[in-house]
């Protein structure tokens, strides 16, 4: 255990000597580069902005899931010579909405595949003339038949995607699982299902576009990926990369929301800025971007395995399937991620994993925190309770005898070459929840109370960075230059939407030029000035990005140096002023680092083997909940997260991702429900897709165990979406320890619980002993 | 905002002689908004048919609590944060300042009226089962006199009242003469705060030598309306509060109340819970008796 350090929050926070290495402001909680704009009210957000001669736009709907459109009537009431009106017609390049496929319109122009889907686009300089404009205009459709559920699409009788509503299929096969069954002391199986989940952040999507002949076409938009939403646009308008520029503004959260659908948004303003030769912004407002935007993809998953015993796993077969919605978007590496991560955190001497991403009649589903790992994270972690169950062990000790350890390889083949430490995490978030003690006394006292109590865990991993090859391919650079000032500054495409990029990437800027963090500043997320360090995205941020950022930092202070302007030690003046003369002197100080993968990873991306990700986050979390036996609510008593994500940068933006991602994970397994109606998401409201409020969280307890990542900056592995893998699974298991009895569905709703205790509802034996 | 301010009327008499005279003179026309909680709500989704509003905010008659030794009158314009703060409301109505307290979040509670509560008359609003035990008299006013109606003949149907076109809501009378009575309220709603009801209860009673004397039970979201449980409450009336009795009830409240499936809720789940609460309910009205 030497090689770990650890403190925890909340609490005191820890002095600098305790932290990890001798770093002066990594690893400490510096204040948030844009916190004072935010807490003073004067950071700008999209609909904080505003230009001269600016219109405004909406988005003219489908209102059915699959047809034709036969007709499209402007109705009465409406003075439409005032408006700017735009269909696909209007599309000057591919209408389409460039992702990994190209099969998203930007307008349908003669078909609809999902409710809600834009076929029209209106502008006028009085916004509040446009929602009756919208819906003045008629459009008559032939209906086609429509699919709405996984189930559906996979049976195929009415194919609404490609040959076999089939956009993505994966299939990972180590060892010789049906040579395992015969082995067996018991087969479990079981089937767990996760639904939708809206990402509701503060700040709905919007963008402003402008455009004219000479300078081209410039788009300021709520986003995390200024280059994908670069790339779409150039498609889009046929436009040369320089005629395209793409500003990130302050964004109010993202949560992967905001990866693909700025695009769209961005593509919309574009094209009425383009016909009307003005401004035009286009504001979504809650009920629009909770109807039209993406969610997370809903997922089954069917898990079989072979297990001894004495608890050693022998075998999993794993068929994990996900609705991708009507188009393909992200579906397929949302479906990668989610195969990877399928087999959890446990050594599988023989593993097979199916997966599919069927399509279906609703708007696309999207990237979500945790992109397809809580999906199949769930259902492993809810297995693992029931397999415990089947042979009469306790949950913890199956999952220790089968923990992930050094030298022992995943699914696809990686031997773990970090120095991991599962049951020291384990060890410690059951001491620290009071965990045997508790689950021993609400077993005994559970069976008369009429409120009972349970206790549950869920172990997992989240690997750090784009899967397998995609680093390689994304092939990110960043820099760092001075201004004429002698100002320091991070170029990066990596935004900011509150989880603390501008702070991490500055921190790490600042330790490695060896000057004070507030010398150092981000430079505007704009494409006309920065460098493509790829999407914001899978926890890849701190880990490849910093490094990048760290590298750049070097190559600056060593140019300085090598000009002879920066001697062997500094003070923070004394370098800026050298920055300051460099500047002057040559006209720039500029310095880029290209990402270069590291020797020893290896993907093969047809047999899904070998290095799948660069490094990985653990984590350990303890759950306790109280089920009342009157109301059938849940609610969560206490939260315990124990967690190893490489070195912590920041310790309060650390512990406030932890905190957030657990919370998210609380909505997603006990209170978020979005209630479809032939694709359309019927309570795409506030007051009816219900989210826990602070009176629904429980106390966050957050720890951190330290082991520092060779590769990563200053250490530092991926955070982002690791605490949203693990509440759902921790609660499920609670719940289903205070009730003694399984519930393998999230969300699950008190009319969930109450169907199952009261009205006996029962579900098949899914566990049998051989 | 998916409304157009130009296409509304906002009148704002700032008297309540100049209110009920617009009222009367152009019955039906114009909608009184008090706090504006639910108009606004339908304002912003595009959604509020009326166009023409009358500002009551600002009617002072509407916003008083005045009391005897034996009444308490709630002017109707008084939000939820002056009810829940009240402490002759707390003292001689705890439930109806329990039910305030219940009602949105705080911002809301300093907007929403009590009489904005019972006129927009959903079946699920917080406040009306405790007003339904507490046997609250409203006095309703127009141009031409005032008139009072017990509450329990207020609502009339799903989102339809007693109040005629030219009338207001002025106050809600309520007799002290439940001190020492046994209460309960319970309220069931998708998380902790900030909820609509999925189920609200309420309910007062007196035991006299172990037998029911007196019990007023009202239940929110299980029918059209805010729901007096009178056939159950005559079932146990004078009765031993027995298991035998106590089913008795469950089977009763079961053919009274009639719940439906919706975006917050399944029948079901409202039959069963509405039966698990009532019986709570009479357990603990059972071993607590008088004793409050």
């Amino acid at each position: 255990m030497e090689a770990f350090r650890s403190f925890s929050r909340p609490g005191e926070p820890p002095s600098i000597g305790e932290y990890l290495g001798k770093e002066r402001i990594v690893g400490t909680p510096a204040l948030r580069k844009e916190g004072v704009a935010k807490v003073r009210g004067s950071a700008r957000y999209i609909d904080d902005i505003s230009f001269p001669g600016m219109i405004f736009g909406a988005t003219v709907r489908s209102s059915i899931a699959r047809g034709r459109i036969q007709k499209i009537e402007f109705g009465e009431g409406v003075i439409w010579d005032e408006f700017i009106v735009v269909s696909a017609k209007d599309i000057p390049g591919e209408n389409a909405i460039a992702l990994i496929n190209k099969d998203w319109p930007c307008l349908a122009a003669d078909r609809v595949n999902h409710p809600e889907e834009p076929i029209l686009l209106l502008a006028h300089p009085d916004r509040h003339l446009l929602p009756k404009a919208v819906a003045a205009v008629r459009i008559e459709y032939e209906v086609l038949p429509s699919v709405h559920s996984m189930e559906e699409s996979e049976r195929g009788d009415v194919i609404v995607w490609g040959a076999d509503n089939v956009f993505k299929k994966f299939l990972i096969d180590n060892g010789n699982v049906d040579a395992a069954w015969d082995q067996a002391d018991f087969i479990v199986e079981g089937e767990y299902t996760t639904g939708a989940q809206e990402h509701l952040y503060i700040d709905n999507n919007g963008a402003i576009a402008a455009y004219t002949p000479d300078e081209g076409l410039t788009i300021w938009g709520s986003m995390q990926c200024p280059f994908y939403a670069h790339k779409s646009l150039v498609c889009l308008t046929g436009l040369p990369e320089d005629k395209v520029r793409i500003i990130q503004v302050e964004t109010g959260g993202a949560f992967g929301g905001k990866e693909d659908y700025p695009s769209m948004i961005g593509a919309h303003a574009a094209l009425l800025a383009m016909k009307s030769g003005r401004p035009v912004k286009i504001m979504y407002d809650r009920m629009e971007d909770m109807v039209a935007t993406t969610k997370r993809h809903p997922s089954r998953t069917r898990i079989r395995t072979a297990v001894t015993k004495e608890g050693k796993l022998l075998a999993a077969d794993i068929d994990f399937t996900t609705d991708g919605g009507a188009y393909s978007t992200l579906s397929a590496t949302v479906l990668s991620r989610g195969t990877i991560h399928a087999g959890g955190a446990y050594y599988w001497p023989n593993i097979r994993v199916r997966s599919k991403a069927l399509a279906t009649n609703c708007p696309p589903h999207g990237a979500f925190r945790g992109f397809g790992a809580p999906q199949s994270l769930f259902a492993m972690e809810r297995h693992m309770d029931r397999v415990a169950s089947a042979i009469g062990m306790s949950p913890e000790e199956l999952r220790r005898r089968n923990f992930l350890r050094p030298g022992l390889a995943t699914a696809t083949g990686q031997k773990i070459s970090e120095d991991v430490n599962l049951e020291h995490l384990l060890a410690r978030a059951l001491t620290i929840s009071g965990y045997s003690a508790k689950r021993e006394r609400f077993s005994r006292e559970n069976i008369r109370a009429k409120k009972k109590k349970g206790i549950g865990i869920a172990a997992f991993l989240h690997g750090s960075g784009f899967t397998g090859s995609g680093e390689r391919y994304l092939n990110s650079v960043a820099g760092m230059d001075a201004t004429a000032e002698g100002k320091l500054r991070v170029l990066v495409s990596s935004t900011e939407f509150g989880q603390g990029t501008n702070t991490i990437l500055c921190q790490i800027a600042a330790e490695s030029l060896g000057i004070d963090y507030d010398a150092v500043e981000m430079a505007p997320p704009d494409t006309g000035i920065v460098p493509n360090s790829g999407p914001t995205v899978a926890s890849r941020t701190s880990m490849i990005v910093g490094k990048l950022v760290h590298s750049a930092a070097i190559g600056l202070r060593q140019t300085l140096q090598a000009s002879g302007l920066l001697g062997e030690s500094w003070t923070t003046p004394e370098f800026c002023e050298a920055a300051k003369t460099h500047v002057a002197k040559y006209g720039a100080l500029r310095s880029d680092s290209r990402y270069e993968p590291p020797v020893d990873v290896h993907w093969d991306d047809q047999t899904y083997r070998g290095e799948a990700y660069a490094a990985y986050a653990w984590a350990v979390y303890v759950a306790e909940v109280t089920v009342d036996m009157l109301t059938y609510g849940v609610t969560v008593d206490d939260f315990v997260a124990v967690q190893e994500v490489g070195r912590v940068l920041n310790p309060t933006l650390a512990t406030g991702q932890i905190e957030g991602g657990v919370a998210q994970g609380i909505g997603y397994a006990l209170y978020e429900k979005v209630q479809w109606e032939r694709g359309r998401m019927a309570n795409g409201q506030m007051t009816n897709y219900i989210i826990p409020t602070s009176q629904d969280i429980p106390p966050i307890r957050v720890f951190f165990e330290e082991m520092p990542f060779g590769h990563g900056a200053y250490g530092a592995k991926g955070i982002g979406e690791l605490p949203m893998d693990g509440p759902a699974p921790a609660i499920l298991n609670a719940v289903s320890h205070a009730t003694d009895t399984d519930f393998n569905a999230i969300p699950l709703l008190a009319e969930d619980i109450c169907l199952r205790l009261a009205l006996r509802q029962t579900v098949p034996v899914e566990a049998v002993a051989v | 905002m998916r409304s157009h301010p130009a296409e509304y009327d906002f009148a704002s008499p700032g008297s309540l002689a100049g209110v009920l005279e617009r009222l009367d003179s152009e019955p039906g026309e114009w909608l009184p908004v008090a706090g504006g909680t639910e108009v606004m709500v339908q304002y912003g989704a595009g959604r509020l048919r009326a166009r023409r509003l009358l500002n009551l905010w600002n009617i002072v008659d509407l916003r008083q609590i005045t009391e005897t030794s034996e009444h308490l009158s709630i002017g109707g314009g008084c939000t939820f944060a002056q009810l829940r703060g009240h402490v002759s409301v707390q003292e001689h109505f705890p439930l109806l300042a329990q039910a305030a307290s219940w009602t949105g979040g705080i911002a809301n509670q300093n907007r929403a009226t009590i009489a904005g509560n019972i006129v927009n008359a959903s079946p699920a609003a917080d406040s009306p089962p405790a007003l339904l035990v507490y046997e609250a008299e409203l006095e309703l006013i127009s141009a031409r006199g005032t008139r009072r109606i017990a509450y329990a003949d207020f609502h009339l149907g799903y989102k339809k009242t007693a109040l005629q076109p030219r009338e207001l809501l002025l106050a809600i009378h309520l007799q002290k003469r439940f001190a020492g009575w046994f209460r309960y309220a319970q309220k069931t709603g998708a998380r902790n705060a900030q909820a609509i009801s999925k189920i609200c209860v309420a309910a007062v009673g007196k035991l006299r030598d172990g037998r029911v004397e007196a019990l007023h039970i009202g239940m929110g979201a299980v029918a059209p309306t805010p729901l007096r449980l009178r056939k159950t409450e005559e079932a146990l009336l004078g009765t031993i509060l027995t298991e035998d009795a106590i089913a008795n009830g469950r089977r009763m409240l079961l053919t009274e109340i009639a719940p439906i499936d919706d975006i917050r809720s399944s029948a079901e789940y409202r039959r069963q819970v509405a039966a698990n609460l009532l019986e709570d309910m009479l357990r603990n009205f059972a071993a607590k008796g008088n004793a409050a």
